[in-house]
């Protein structure tokens, strides 16, 4: 028998999940327009695979399959991994990275929130992993046709050199390598204004994208505004340190997944920390350690890890940071 | 006028629904053809009867006495009848039974006499008495008795009387305020002159304008110095403690009282029988019930205690796709389990539900940890983590991440997502803990009579061997004295060492013991009186025809003659009280 | 590769130190282990255990002699304390031993009471007042409900009786979730 409250918010986390996937629209049409249709292929791939991998897993386990289906959160799941990959990577890559999300990372935890990581970041993370080279295979904005990506998302031959131009972060770090100064990097194709040329228009739209989820309050403040500030604090102090051998903290912000992690990865409540300042704290780890490891570790983009790595502390984050309750003095006092 | 208000965190914005009943006056129920009047008027206290079956009763005449530090007296709510004590359904959300006086009212409505009060004239613990054996307690669903509230009241600065209604539907405090402002700020004068406060605040949500209104109006015409505060309209904003939160900014945790801050919290339906308790003399016997939801009347009605829900609900008229009906309002109140219980003086509404106002709820899905219920909490508590103990059942993790500071407000359950019903698991962890540590007083109770009982069984054995010790010695004496003459039991040999003299002692004993035996009566029945010797007699007979024979009881009865009783202290074998493994002796399985 | 080694074992070292010092600085020293199965049991006292009372049937289990499934009234929630007090394994309530009841207390029937004090002289907690030759009776909030006054009673006067639920021990149950076919 349920008891009071005998009426409740017309809420559900079937609207919270459509209003994510409807968030994340026009970082899409962006990526449409700057990069290639060859993105909404995959995205439809990984749908049709997200629905069938929840389905086949809750039959498994014995559960009722409509209510899981219908909360879409297998597809904001499905969607969040296709849009961390390079969009001409193969479909059985998309394939394998979505099933595994969905079925090793959210159901071998118990299913919906209970995952102690993050899928879409585990999913990546072993996908670089496995395919290192598939995984970092990214298309100069504007520089392939539709038809091309097809074929090669299709599983057609690569031309590596024909096809992908490197990422702004990757030429970033091989130009350092190289010994080249930033300013001479950054005058090279692959870079725009800000960021990566071309990709710069895609982060603008996940961050209008995240403004929406604030404006609606399905987030809150707490983990963007402390992960972009913290990956923008510690990119500004080596810059200031030194300008030549660092890029600026505005790059940062501006390239590879940033806007993406900031707005709709970062903020996954799931695998996340829940207190204001656990949030804080949580996303602004993340923010430093993704920053370190583009700076200095062994891949272009850090973020997947960070996540995961901070993933790991949320339970002591979140038992660390309790919020004083109403009457109690701060601190621990039971 | 202005006030800088306080806010509390989270809340949330309802659908209101207070035009349906606010916009009628409020009118008599009619007298049902039966009142039942609980004498337990709230979950921890019950009065304690005093009028039996067929006695004639006057309105307003006592018929339950307060009982304990938390009870207060009931009353007869009309002239009638009694017709019977009995045990009926409460209006609790167990739907368990309880003591209830029935009374058949004969129509009068013939008041006892009624002795008006100057609170100023008399002392301040005689004016609590009097508020104690008016029966007057919080109107506002507790139902905690005011005396006890005012009991501990020095240093109070200020009293805080509560108009804010905050849960939808509900509107009789509403109606309340408009139609009767001066008799709620009479009673809040008196309050305040009780507890000694120096100011009185009002708080009234302002989707009330014409309470407030109301309520300014009369306050103008009064001396005292009682300032109505309009305050914001977010639920729950009469919660008491958020309601004290916002006018003073004071904020109690969970477990301490208001008078520790100086303040103190009273409901406008409370301050109102405070007034009639003085003014007129009347004892609590009515109250102001809403009637709502689904039903074709709505309206406010003064109702009389004891007066059963569904002849009340007769005058709303409920529609006829009703499902269910609500004690309460649909945040906090509970489905009644059975339609004849008794209005008492905690319950401010009753709502007709029907699945298109208040639909069903859907079945809950995993929570999702997006932290909305924190975010609505206005005891700024994390509900889902709370959730998440007492699904699992650690109750004792949940009490360290404040349990019991929960209100039962029902915010977290209303905002969430995933349709979990927190809420009940927070009650269910909370009885659940409660009867855990009832559980655990008794056996620590129990424990310590089982551990006095065995230091009294190691003591009395000890005392007796030391008796028996210095008896033995005596005894010895005695026998070296008289060395030639003959044993004084027939022992055949000369008792020689201790051992022996021992020995000759128990023999002794037991042959007394012997001659006892053949000489008692069956039973101990000397020195009784004729009347339990009459009731043995009938108890033998009984036993007869029973076919329990003396014998019957025979292996058991040898033991009788040497209980603590008219045998003296020196016989020796210990009693079987005594036995120091009484369990060993049990042919247990 | 050298380095790599060193590494580890530093690491190893600086590990155990601290797990050595936290084993040493944190050491529990609460109760005796017998103190803490004793808050445990539920002090019935009824000796269904097999021992004269919880404390015994606590020493023994602490001993190692008697096993964590014998006492029925702890029933299953108080085996399962124990086993995770003691980090053993769950196991089901011996029947050897007994049943699990709902808690009932002792009446005495006062019309057929001979006031025989042998009932006394059996409750564990002296929960029944009266004298010889006296009416007996139960003080019922200190009855354990162990059972233990009924079988000497020689006129059968005692009887368990269930405790009925009231409004202030009335729980509520755990939310369970109405499942119900959608039409
Ligand atoms: S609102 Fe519901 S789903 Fe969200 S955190 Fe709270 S309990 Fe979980
Ligand atoms: S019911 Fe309790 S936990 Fe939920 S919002 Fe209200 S006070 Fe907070
Ligand atoms: S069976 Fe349980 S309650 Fe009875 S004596 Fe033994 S431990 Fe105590
Ligand atoms: S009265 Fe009887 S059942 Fe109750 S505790 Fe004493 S011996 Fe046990």
């Amino acid at each position: 028998m349920i008891q009071s409250p005998y009426i409740r918010k017309p809420a559900s986390v079937q609207r919270v999940m459509f209003t994510v996937l409807l968030a994340l629209t026009p970082g899409i049409a962006a990526y449409v327009w700057q990069v290639g249709a060859g993105i909404l292929v995959n995205l439809a791939i990984a749908s049709a695979t997200a629905v069938a991998a929840e389905a086949l897993v809750r039959r498994l386990r014995g559960r009722p399959i409509a209510p899981a289906i219908g909360d879409l959160s297998a597809l904001v799941t499905a969607w969040l991994v296709v849009l961390c990959f390079p969009p001409i990577v193969p479909w059985w890559v998309t394939v394998v990275a979505v099933t595994l999300a969905i079925a090793a990372v959210k159901h071998l935890y118990g299913g919906l929130g209970q995952n102690p990581f993050n899928p879409a970041m585990v999913a990546y993370c072993a996908m670089i992993v496995a395919f290192p080279s598939l995984m970092s295979q990214w298309p100069p904005a504007g520089g392939l046709d539709f038809a091309t990506q097809l074929d090669l998302i299709l599983g057609g031959a690569r031309n590596l050199d024909a096809i992908t131009g490197a990422t702004a972060l990757d030429a970033l770090r091989t130009g350092l390598r190289g010994a080249e100064s930033v300013d001479a990097i950054l005058r090279q194709p692959p870079f725009g204004t800000l960021g990566g040329r071309g990709w710069e228009w895609i982060a603008a739209g996940y961050l209008a994208g995240g403004l929406l989820l604030l404006a609606l309050r399905v987030i809150t403040w707490h983990m963007p505004v402390a992960f972009l500030a913290t990956l923008a604090a510690t990119a500004g102090a080596f810059w200031l340190a030194n300008p030549a051998q660092f890029a600026s903290p505005l790059f940062h912000l501006a390239s590879g997944g940033a806007m993406l992690a900031a707005f709709f990865i970062v903020t996954d409540p799931v695998s996340g920390a829940t207190t204001p300042l656990g949030k804080i704290i949580f996303a602004a780890g993340i923010g430093l350690i993704a920053y370190l490891i583009r700076a200095f570790g062994a891949f272009p983009e850090g973020i997947a890890f960070a996540v995961l790595l901070m993933n790991l502390c949320v339970p002591l984050i979140d038992m660390k940071t309790q919020p004083r309750v109403f009457g109690h003095r701060r601190g621990k006092s039971p | 006028m202005t006030k800088r208000l306080h806010r509390f965190k989270g809340g949330v914005d309802l659908d209101y629904h207070k035009a349906e009943s606010a916009g009628v006056p409020i009118r008599s129920a009619p007298l049902p053809p039966r009142l039942i009047v609980p004498l337990r008027q709230n979950a921890r206290s019950v009065a304690h009867g005093i009028v039996t079956a067929g006695e004639h009763v006057l309105k307003g005449q006592r018929i339950g006495e307060a009982e304990g530090v938390l009870g207060t007296a009931v009353h007869a709510p009309t002239s009638g009848t009694v017709i019977e004590v009995t045990e009926h359904p409460m209006a609790h959300p167990s739907g368990l039974d309880t003591h209830c006086v029935v009374i058949e009212p004969d129509g009068d409505e013939r008041w006892v006499a009624l002795e008006p009060l100057d609170h100023r004239s008399i002392d301040r613990q005689s004016a609590l008495n009097r508020l104690r054996e008016a029966g007057v307690v919080g109107l506002g669903g507790a139902a905690f008795p005011s005396h006890v509230k005012l009991g501990s009241g020095t240093g109070v600065d200020t009293v805080v009387i509560n108009g804010a209604e905050c849960e939808p539907w509900i509107t009789c405090d509403d109606r309340l305020m408009r139609e009767r402002a001066d008799q709620i700020l009479a009673g809040a004068a008196i309050l305040s002159d009780l507890i000694g406060a120096k100011r009185v605040l009002v708080g009234i949500e302002d989707n009330k304008p014409e309470a407030i209104a109301a309520m300014r109006a009369a306050a103008a015409a009064q001396a005292a110095p009682i300032e109505i505060v309009a305050i914001p309209t977010v639920y729950p904003a009469g919660g008491e403690k958020q309601l004290i939160r916002v006018l003073t900014g004071i904020e109690i945790p969970h477990g301490r009282l208001g008078t520790d801050f100086g303040v103190q919290c009273f409901n406008v339906g409370t301050a109102a029988a405070v007034h009639r308790a003085f003014a007129l003399g009347e004892p609590l016997v009515s109250r102001i019930v809403t009637l709502a939801g689904n039903v074709e009347r709505p309206g406010n009605y003064e109702v009389l205690i004891g007066t059963p829900v569904a002849s009340l609900l007769e005058l709303a008229e409920p529609r006829a796709d009703t499902d269910r009906y609500i004690l309460g309002g649909p945040m906090m109140g509970f489905a009644l389990p059975d339609l004849s219980v008794p209005v008492i003086k905690g319950t401010n509404c009753v709502l007709s539900a029907s699945p298109t106002l208040f639909p069903r709820s859907k079945p809950p899905l995993p929570c999702i940890r997006c932290g909305e219920c924190a975010r609505a909490c206005p005891a700024e508590l994390q509900p889902f983590e709370l959730y998440w103990f007492a699904h699992s059942r650690n109750f004792g993790k949940a009490q360290e991440y404040h349990l019991f500071d929960c209100i039962e407000c029902g915010c977290c359950s209303y905002v969430c997502p995933s349709h979990i019903p927190l809420v009940d698991y927070y009650r269910y962890a909370k009885s659940e803990i409660w009867a855990r540590e009832r559980e655990t007083r008794a056996a620590d109770g129990a424990r310590e009579r089982f551990e006095f009982r065995n230091f009294r069984q190691e003591r009395e054995k000890a005392e007796k061997a030391a008796k028996l010790a210095a008896k033995a010695a005596e005894t010895k004496a005695k026998l070296a004295q008289t060395e030639t003459a003959p044993a004084p039991a027939p022992t055949e040999a000369a008792p020689q060492s201790e051992d022996d003299a021992k020995r000759a002692l128990i023999a002794a004993a037991l042959e007394r013991a012997k001659q006892q035996k053949a000489a008692a009566k069956p039973k101990n029945t000397e020195d009784l009186s004729a009347a339990t010797l009459a009731e043995i007699a009938e108890i033998e007979a009984r036993r007869k025809a029973l076919g329990l024979s003396e014998g019957d009881a025979g292996d058991v009865r040898p033991a009788l003659p040497t209980l603590p009783g008219p045998t003296t202290a020196a016989t020796p074998p210990a009693p079987p009280g005594g036995d120091p493994e009484p369990l060993a002796r049990e042919d247990r399985p | 590769m050298l380095t790599a080694l060193l590494i580890m074992a530093a690491i190893a070292l600086v590990l155990g130190a601290a797990l050595g010092f936290a084993s040493i600085r944190f050491k529990v020293v609460g109760d005796p282990l017998v103190e803490k199965i004793d808050a445990i049991l539920p002090q019935t006292q009824c000796g269904q255990c097999g021992y004269p009372g919880c404390k015994p049937y606590a020493q023994a289990i602490a001993n190692g002699e008697a096993d964590i499934n014998q006492c029925p009234p702890g029933g299953e929630e108080g085996i399962r304390k124990l086993a995770d007090l003691l980090g053993r394994e769950f196991k089901p309530l011996s029947e050897e031993f007994g049943v699990e009841k709902p808690k009932a207390v002792a009446r005495i029937d006062e019309q057929t009471c001979i006031g025989c004090t042998l009932c006394i002289q059996a409750c564990p907690v002296d929960a029944i007042v009266g004298a010889a030759k006296q009416m007996h009776t139960v003080v019922e909030p200190l009855c354990t409900g162990c059972e233990l006054c009924v079988a000497p009673c020689p006129v059968d006067c005692i009887t368990m009786e269930p405790v009925a639920e009231t409004v202030e021990t009335w729980k509520w149950k755990y939310p369970v979730i109405e499942i119900r076919k959608r039409a």
